[in-house]
């Protein structure tokens, strides 16, 4: 049975939603100005409506999914039934209407919290809030206006007969699928859980410094918007940097390019806006310290915006096309987009251009020995970086532009745009290093020539000393990337001197220099485990791979069989085969497994061993922790004998094909990246050689496949699987004991007499690639003929990738974190002290 | 000249060349016949190629050839002008790789054989449904 109830529900809460929105943002903007506060309970109240809809829409799509209703396309789509909890949260945001849903939902969530935590504030800066979740809701009202044919927004309350043409629901409206199609197998990962709430939470954050500054320009307090919007742009430059870190880090353990960062469109779109943001809250922090930069500031905080709003246009619109290879499908959705991007671009003009005369700035030339210069000097590098990666990305922006005006234009991306990209951003960290270090210094001290000299020697010759021991050490023969290395390591030793000195006063002044160290020990991080990545399973056995080639080309790929060692670089490394996860018993060979009790409850089919060394029998049951996956075991042997095993993962979807992912062993000093490139096709039929006999009686010796095997005995079978013995009809099993390379294999075929017929039923061991077959029994000289035929040994191509010193980068992140917390604390209790003066 | 003055000028001449050498690392969208025409000129950057893999009467792709040690394969590929060239590849087949409905070769000719450094593709199977499972 159709539940009509909770999409009905949903479509009603949405049109709520937007309505309310729009309603409070009318309701805040009337109270701006008005001394009797007549509006003032009215807006809250419509703003509070808005937020319980947007409640309302969450749960209610989310009772859609655990509730496993498949008459909705959204459930249909994204879900299906053996996903667990964290997995139903997840592929709540794993269409676009989720995603939007879920920025609109920490909207929300800050809408309530900016109301309650400002006075003066409250009116004019809730209601540019709010005129932003006017264009969210927007997005997924799905309504569609009459007359003009025209659709608004994509809804996720939408019913699978009314999204999809299928002939079905001619013949059976009522239809309902018996399971959906399941969340995209590289989301399913615990990172995608909290990965995409942090991002948007981070993209939601970004509207409160935009809308501080608006309303300090609509209401005339063009300087004073600073103090309440500072500790929100640090917040918001903090969480947007976790976001994207967290969403490297997926991409790193789940996807199989080899890396945390590939420059796709996708992640430059969100990098440029979070460089910008970094940017505007550096020279907010001048401004608050000597008045200056306030008109840099104010276009940085709107262009922050802008560019968020820009970077929804472009991953949500379908404009990247091939440019990229995940952004989302285009929902129809890029016309609402523009107006969303060309509404706030003109807003923010409008409002900028009426005030901008009125708003002070320093006439007088700024020193170089000033903090602001440093400061002015490092927003700009931050800010190149950010026009160095939106220009490139844009290209299929221009090339829309261009072909809207009856040209044509057929500019691609950079053909190696990692390449590309960190040449670039190479040059601009060093410049970025050596100012956070040196700008520190000018920050703190009141600074003239000779001061300078005695405050920076220690520091540089401490980090000339140390980066000429690490480049005698790691070797980095590089110019460019010696150089930031120097700058870097440069940066951490000024600023733990900056630290010390300041955090003897008071330790909350201490978050710039914290968060400083972090970023230079992710730069140092980034450097090595990027431009000192080395991959070990480079082909040296001095084979040509294909003479197909033209050129020689580089090969980074190992071809391994199962159960035969291969060195590669410091390793020798050993296939093992395929394993299923369970969840009791760690690794669970697959070969032992014999039948299934559901998709989730295995049954044992051979005696064995699992990876944490339990002991299971026949008939046992495994439960599993998810039937799609399976993982390759593959163990890692160094010089002194030591082992690792790894088991990069392969995930096999029915609608989206094999997917790979990567195991990484982690060591302090380098990560051991490993992911399987292919493997053969487990659909295919197995070709046997031709059949070989050969003569054995039972406790003699003889050869499988080139294995040791021994024909142990003959045992009389009353029954076998599948086959109703008669009383004259006779079945017997053989038992070959192989000595395989690490374990004894039980081979039984079997030999049944049935109706005077005979039937033989081999068995097959898939390590060793051979099957065995009875294939006339000599009772008369007690022997057995049997039929031996193999095939190709099951194999895998796996590339293995060292990345050292990746954890500096992970540690560094940690650090600027910390140093966005401790600034964030004391900038917010500025505000608070303010505030509750009566002066916000 | 004031030091802003310079500073300024400093900054527009990184962003020309930040612009200029985007222009110039821009690969571009073109035919094989296009591509090898820039080949014969000495030009060696890389391009890209769009098209689709050839099928049979029957729907399945033709034309694929994996090396026998299947570390690389080479396959046919029919461009937007419906010509059909040999693309070699130094890599395993991608996954997805026959259900691909557009593929996008990152690459150029070499000694005469098209080299695909890259290949990107486009499955709209992956995120979008085809109708319902029943």
């Amino acid at each position: 049975m159709i539940h009509y109830f909770p999409g009905n529900l949903g479509h009603i809460l949405v049109i709520l939603a937007f309505i309310s929105s729009l309603v409070a943002t009318y309701a805040f903007a009337r109270n701006i100005n008005d001394e009797n506060n007549s509006w003032a309970r009215f807006a809250k109240g419509a703003f509070y409506i808005h937020a319980i809809a947007i409640f309302g829409i969450v749960i209610t799509l989310f009772l859609m999914i655990s509730g496993h209703m498949f008459e909705y396309h959204y459930v249909y789509n994204y879900t299906s039934k053996i996903l667990p909890i964290y997995y139903q949260i997840s592929s709540f945001w794993n269409g676009q209407e989720g995603s939007f849903l879920l920025w609109m939902f920490w909207n929300a969530i800050l809408g309530l919290i900016l109301i309650h935590t400002n006075k003066s504030w409250r009116d004019s800066m809730m209601a540019v809030f709010t005129f932003t979740q006017v264009f969210l809701v927007s997005m997924i009202m799905g309504v569609v206006i009459p007359g003009l044919d025209i659709k608004i927004g994509s809804s996720p309350f939408l019913l699978l007969r009314d999204v999809l043409n299928d002939p079905i629901f001619t013949m059976q409206p009522d239809f309902i699928p018996e399971d959906g199609r399941g969340l995209n197998p590289l989301l399913q990962n615990y990172w995608m859980v909290i990965h995409p709430p942090t991002l948007f939470l981070g993209f939601a954050t970004t509207v409160i410094p935009f809308a501080f500054a608006v309303a300090g320009m609509l209401t005339g307090r063009v300087k004073e918007w600073i103090r309440p919007a500072l500790p929100w742009a640090q917040f918001s430059a903090a969480v947007l940097g976790v976001g994207i870190l967290m969403g490297a880090y997926w991409a790193y353990e789940t996807l199989n390019f080899g890396g945390y960062w590939n420059w796709d469109p996708v992640e430059n779109a969100v990098y440029v806006p979070w460089l910008v943001l970094v940017a505007a809250l550096h020279t907010m922090i001048a401004f608050r310290k000597s008045n200056v930069a306030l008109k840099s500031s104010i276009i940085l905080i709107l262009a922050t915006y802008i560019l968020i709003v820009y970077s929804t246009f472009l991953t949500r619109s379908g404009v990247l096309g091939n440019a990229s290879v995940h952004s989302f499908t285009d929902l129809g959705l890029s016309g609402q987009l523009l107006i969303y991007l060309f509404v706030f671009i003109i807003l923010s003009v409008i409002v900028a251009a009426r005030v901008w005369k009125t708003i002070p700035s320093t006439e007088e030339e700024t020193s170089a020995y000033s903090r602001e210069f440093w400061i002015f000097m490092g927003a700009t590098v931050l800010c190149l970086m950010a026009f160095q990666v939106i220009i490139p990305t844009s290209i299929p922006v221009w090339n829309e532009i261009v072909e809207a005006f009856g040209g044509s234009s057929n500019l691609a991306p950079p053909a190696d745009q990692v390449e590309f990209y960190t040449q670039f951003q190479l040059y601009f960290a060093i410049l970025l290093a050596v100012l956070s270090g040196t700008g520190q210094f000018f920050w703190w001290t009141k600074m003239d020539k000779s001061k300078l000299k005695q405050e920076l020697a220690a520091p540089i010759i401490l980090s000339l000393v140390a980066s000429a021991v690490i480049f005698m050490v790691a070797k980095v023969q590089n110019i460019w990337y010696l150089l930031l290395l120097t700058a870097s390591v440069y940066s951490i030793i000024a600023n733990l001197k900056i630290f010390v000195s300041v955090a003897k006063s008071n330790i909350k002044l201490s978050g710039g220099a914290v968060a400083h160290i972090g970023v230079a020990m992710m730069l140092i991080g980034v450097l090595f485990s990027s431009g000192y990545s080395k991959i070990l399973s480079m082909n040296n056995t001095g084979l040509l791979w294909s003479k197909e080639f033209p050129d020689e080309v580089n090969q980074n790929n190992l071809l391994l069989f199962v159960n035969e060692p291969r060195q590669m670089a410091d390793y020798k490394m050993i296939y093992r085969g395929l394993r299923k996860l369970t969840t009791e018993y760690g690794y669970v060979d697959l070969n032992d497994i014999s039948d299934a009790v559901d998709a989730r409850k295995l049954i044992i089919g051979r005696k064995t061993v699992s990876s944490t060394g339990h002991e299971l029998n026949v008939g046992d049951t495994i439960n599993i922790i998810n039937a799609e996956n399976s993982y390759f075991e593959v163990i890692f042997e160094d010089e002194n004998g030591k082992d690792f095993t790894l088991y990069p993962r392969l995930q096999m979807n029915e609608q989206m094909g094999n997917v790979y992912s990567p195991d990484i062993n982690r060591t302090f000093a380098a990560d051991l990246y490993t992911h399987v490139r292919t493997f053969p096709d487990p659909d295919q039929e197995i070709e046997w050689s031709e059949i070989e006999e050969i003569t054995v009686s039972p406790g003699s010796q003889f050869f499988i496949n080139d294995y040791v095997a021994e024909f142990i005995n003959i045992e009389p079978l009353r029954n076998v699987p599948g086959i109703k013995l008669g009383p004259e009809d006779i079945a017997v099993k053989a038992l070959i004991e192989i000595q395989g390379e690490y374990q004894t294999y039980t081979v039984e075929p079997i030999y049944v007499i049935k109706d005077k017929m005979a039937g033989r039923i081999p068995d097959v061991v898939n390590d060793l690639a051979s099957r065995i077959t009875i294939q006339s029994i000599n009772p008369d000289e007690n022997s057995f003929v049997f039929g031996l035929s193999t095939t190709q040994k099951d194999w895998i191509i796996i590339e293995a990738v060292a990345k050292p010193w990746i954890n500096v980068l992970w540690l560094g992140t940690l650090l600027l974190v910390i140093g966005f917390g401790i600034a964030i604390s004391r900038r917010y209790t500025e505000f608070q002290k303010m505030r509750d003066k009566g002066m916000e | 000249m004031k030091k802003s003055h310079i500073f300024g000028i400093l900054i527009i001449a990184v962003a020309i060349i930040v612009i200029m050498s985007t222009a110039g690392d821009a690969s571009a969208y073109v035919t094989f016949e296009d591509a090898q025409e820039m080949a014969s000129k000495g030009n060696d950057n890389k391009i890209h190629v769009v098209g689709k893999l050839p099928k049979d009467g029957s729907g399945n792709v033709v034309g694929i050839e994996p090396s026998p040690d299947m570390m690389s394969f080479k396959f046919q590929m029919v461009d937007e002008n419906n010509e059909t060239q040999i693309v070699y590849h130094p890599n395993p087949m991608p996954t997805d790789f026959l259900r691909s409905e557009q593929v996008v070769v990152v690459g150029g000719y070499q000694n005469g054989k098209f080299v695909a450094d890259k290949i990107l593709l486009k499955c709209p199977s992956k995120y979008q449904e085809e109708g319902v499972n029943t």
